[in-house]
């Protein structure tokens, strides 16, 4: 009887619980609603499956617990009840899993006009690099990492003269386009992830992974590293600056370009060694 | 037709005369099964503290000294591991699995019983060197449980240097052990039930243990290369794993090596080990609810067929684990659907369980009483798996408390919950007494009621963002304050849950000092384990003969029997008034 009661009780509960919760999603900045509608229909069809079959159990908990002299049914199988049920949740889970996939579709299929930026992860700090005016980025690799080259750029590469880059831990990007993400990581897995953007991927070393996203709301979110990368885990934390293009524009041409960055640290070696 | 392989006279078996013989290194599987679950929940008490001193941190950031970054880390790592496989795996395969295997079918032993004693203290050296990682130089790994490389052996990782070889060698230590284990379980299912004893007759315990013994032995082989690769990276500085890496400003001599590799072979052991843990959960909850509710199993066949399908499906979903690793994004597509397929399985053994309580004749005793609870957590535990399977919604999830509180839910609380049933229900069986009753039920609910409060908001802190494994937010801007409220709030549930644990072990001590006989079948149960001629059952199980079985395990209930239950091994036509439908 207690048992019913309190099964009811939490069930209800539950529900009023997620209806009251003032934790929930933050307030969306990018183009993935998607993903939070996949989220909406995934909580209404479960949870109405949720309270169907907890009150049902409330229910047979509450009418046939034991009474003296009484004595239960014997039924070993029903296939025709049983053939319903497999064929309604097979049902229940193709509306689940069809939308889902859709964003999915999307989600696998960059824009080809995506602007490329690339966020760099190590522990435990972000950098980021822009391609600059040839729109690509030059080849890099750890084993050209030095102090004066944290990003590892081949110097050898034209492409990766012009790249702008960023070292302190904020990355700014324009409202109004795709931008696909390329992700590289010096030492060992992270994850850039901006709870406000939704879509969030790992940073592998040894290779660049990417996603996309559309940033649609100016404001400066947090990036908050997502995957264990060691003990300072929790203080990897960059800042994401979504801005107004010609902000954005405005800004980019105020960065130093790696080719001056290069040049900067041939100069300053030099007047080192002719100090000496 | 099933075969009895051992002879049916006593002297096949060799019966140790002395202390040691008989309770240390015993190849009896009833003692056995006593030693791997005093082992396990031992170690789990262990990982229960770390949850606590865990949870204080996330509750009250900053205010206990000793719980540093490094610390906290390894406190989450150890808890992780020391769950899933020292606990969980080790009591429901070695534990439950070792005792009611041969009692269940109808055997004097297991079919290897030497091999059975070594598993037993293989296991126990695992344990004793994963312990050892907390005396060792630097201490407990910190890599967390998945042991994710590089991050895993390079330095900005505690234990980097003997905690994290340590926690492998362990791995290796433990997975022979299984092995051993394993091996004898298959076996001894396949070739040692009684006569009568056809698969189909087998009660839904055996086929759990049976199918998930099967799993663990295709599964752990890749835990265990993927082991020893890890320790090679680390000892000679090979590079499977290991790409070229700058750690902390130093190149590395490593390249060439794939970290998604070892994120591949991990949870190809990984997710098959989440139903390692489930199915004997789910074979076991099974018996129980069926006894207590006094009616048979609905869909017998049908519960047989889900297990042998998840345990399928089990190995072709474990990239669901993978969605933001980096691997190529399309694999989303197949992972997601043959991670969602596996639900229709899954909920029909939810069904079943719920019809099987429809129209009986249900007593609220304390393993009932647990196995309620079990389909409970299990459906809101099953559900959010719904969630994290199907990719689109999957990506904004991962990572964060929502994952930590929907695997929590369904194989932390769920199976925790069936082991107590399991405890309660054949406790009267395993030491010839009976327990407090009283006691249980106190137990049940601080633990019930207690885990829902844990768990429910997590799921909800996990929606809002914040991500798992941070030692403190820093005051991150999107977190309210009302959100470390909550923690505040689930860090005191936790520390209630983990106290009321300790009713279960009271009640253990008083119900053996207090030394009240059990009836030899307490819950007028229809298996072979209830029918032993002594209670508890002696070595060698049987007496001079063993029993012959004549029905399934589910004759509860049959109209017309003079009694409510009709054993397993007595005779079709021995109750004339009976209307035995069911073979």
């Amino acid at each position: 009887m207690i048992f019913a009661i309190v099964i009811f009780l939490l069930t209800i509960g539950t529900v009023a619980f997620h209806f009251w919760s003032p934790w929930y999603l933050t307030e969306l900045a990018s183009n993935w609603s998607g993903m939070d509608d996949a989220l909406t229909i995934t909580f209404v069809i479960t949870g109405v499956v949720f309270v169907l079959i907890n009150l049902f159990l409330a229910y047979a908990v509450f009418k046939y617990r034991h009474k003296e002299g009484s004595r239960a049914d014997y039924e070993p199988e029903n296939k025709k009840l049983e053939l319903w049920l497999t064929g309604l949740t097979s049902i229940g889970v193709v509306a689940l899993l069809a939308p889902g996939l859709v964003v999915w579709a999307d989600f696998v299929d960059v824009p080809e006009d995506a602007m490329v930026v690339e966020a760099v992860g190590q522990q435990w700090t972000w950098t980021f690099r822009y391609p600059g005016d040839d729109g690509i980025l030059g080849a890099a690799d750890p084993t050209f990492m030095t102090i004066d080259n944290p990003f590892g750029l081949n110097p050898d590469d034209p492409y990766g003269q012009d790249d702008i880059v960023v070292e302190d831990n904020e990355g700014h990007l324009p409202t109004g386009g795709p931008v696909k993400m390329l992700l590289r990581s010096k030492d060992v897995l992270h994850d850039f992830y901006v709870p406000q953007i939704r879509a969030k991927m790992d940073l592998v070393p040894g290779i660049e992974t990417y996603f996309w996203f559309e940033p649609t709301r100016v404001g400066e979110f947090e990036i908050l590293c997502a995957e264990l990368c060691g003990t300072g885990h929790y203080t990897m934390r960059g800042l994401l600056v979504v801005q107004e293009k010609a902000d954005f524009d405005l800004w980019l041409s105020e960065q130093p370009t790696f080719g001056e960055l290069s040049a900067e640290a041939v100069a300053e070696l030099s007047t080192e060694l002719s100090t000496e | 037709m099933a075969h009895a392989t051992m002879a049916d006279d006593l002297t096949e078996l060799y019966h140790p005369k002395t202390f040691i013989g008989k309770y240390i290194w015993s190849q009896d599987h009833k003692v056995i099964a006593i030693q791997y679950t005093i082992t396990a929940v031992s170690v789990g008490l262990v990982a229960l503290t770390l949850s606590w001193f865990m949870r204080l941190q996330i509750g009250f950031p900053g205010m206990f000294e000793f719980i540093d970054a490094d610390s906290y880390y390894q406190f989450t790592t150890m808890h992780g591991m020391i769950m899933v496989i020292y606990l969980l795996t080790a009591l429901f395969l070695g534990g439950f699995g070792n005792y009611l295997i041969p009692l269940m079918i109808g055997a004097r032993d297991m079919v290897f019983p030497y091999l059975n004693m070594l598993s037993y203290w293989v296991y126990l050296l695992s344990v004793i060197i994963l312990m050892a990682s907390f005396f060792a130089p630097g201490g407990p790994t910190g890599a967390g449980w998945t042991l994710y490389p590089p991050q895993a052996i390079l330095a900005g990782t505690p234990g980097q240097e003997w905690g994290i070889m340590l926690m492998l060698t362990s791995l290796i230590v433990f997975i022979v052990a299984f092995t051993m284990g394993g091996l004898n379980y298959v076996t001894t299912v396949l070739q040692a039930r009684t006569k009568g004893m056809t698969l189909m007759r087998m009660p839904l315990s055996v086929w759990g243990i049976f199918v998930a013994t099967i799993l663990g032995l295709l599964a752990f082989p890749a835990l265990l290369v993927s082991g020893i690769m890890m320790s090679l990276d680390k000892l000679i500085g090979t590079s499977f794993f290991m790409p070229a890496i700058v750690s902390m400003g130093e190149q590395l001599e490593y390249s060439g090596g794939s970290p998604v590799l070892f994120q591949h072979l991990f949870w190809f052991f990984g997710h098959p080990e989440v139903y390692i843990v489930a199915l004997p959960a789910f074979g076991i909850v099974s018996d129980i609810l069926s006894t207590h509710a006094r009616k048979n199993i609905f869909g017998y066949r049908m519960m047989v067929w889900a297990i042998l399908v998840i345990g399928g499906l089990s190995f072709v979903v474990w990239a669901h684990h993978m969605y933001v690793s980096g691997m190529n994004p399309f694999f989303g597509f197949f992972f997601a659907t043959t991670t969602l397929i596996i639900a229709v399985p899954t909920a029909i053994k939810v069904y079943n369980w719920v019809l099987t309580l429809w129209k009986g004749d249900i007593h609220l005793t304390v393993p009932m009483l647990f196995a309620i609870g079990f389909i409970f957590t299990f459906i809101n535990g099953g559900i959010t798996g719904l969630f994290l399977g199907n990719v689109a919604v999957d990506v904004p999830l991962s990572d964060t408390y929502f994952v930590v509180a929907h695997f929590h839910m369904v194989m932390g609380v769920s199976p925790v919950l069936v082991v107590f049933a399991a405890l309660y229900h054949w406790f009267p069986k395993i030491t010839g007494y009976e327990f407090n009753e009283r006691l249980g039920k106190i137990h049940f609910w601080g633990t019930f009621l207690g885990t829902y409060a844990i768990y429910l908001p997590m799921h909800y802190l996990g929606i809002l963002g914040m991500p798992r494994r941070y030692y403190d937010y820093l005051d991150a801007a999107f977190i309210p304050d009302s959100a470390y409220l909550m923690n505040q709030s689930i860090t005191i549930a936790a520390l209630i849950v983990g106290a009321f644990q300790m009713v279960f072990f009271a009640n253990v001590i008083y119900s053996l000092i207090k030394k009240k006989k059990s009836d030899p079948n307490p819950w007028n149960a229809t298996t072979l384990e209830w029918q032993t001629p002594d209670n508890p059952p002696v070595h060698g199980n049987w007496g001079p003969t063993l029993p012959v079985v004549h029905r399934w395990a589910y004759d509860y209930s049959v109209p017309g029997a003079e009694k409510d239950f009709l054993p397993q091994n007595m005779p079709r036509g021995a109750d004339p008034n009976a209307q035995e439908e069911h073979t």
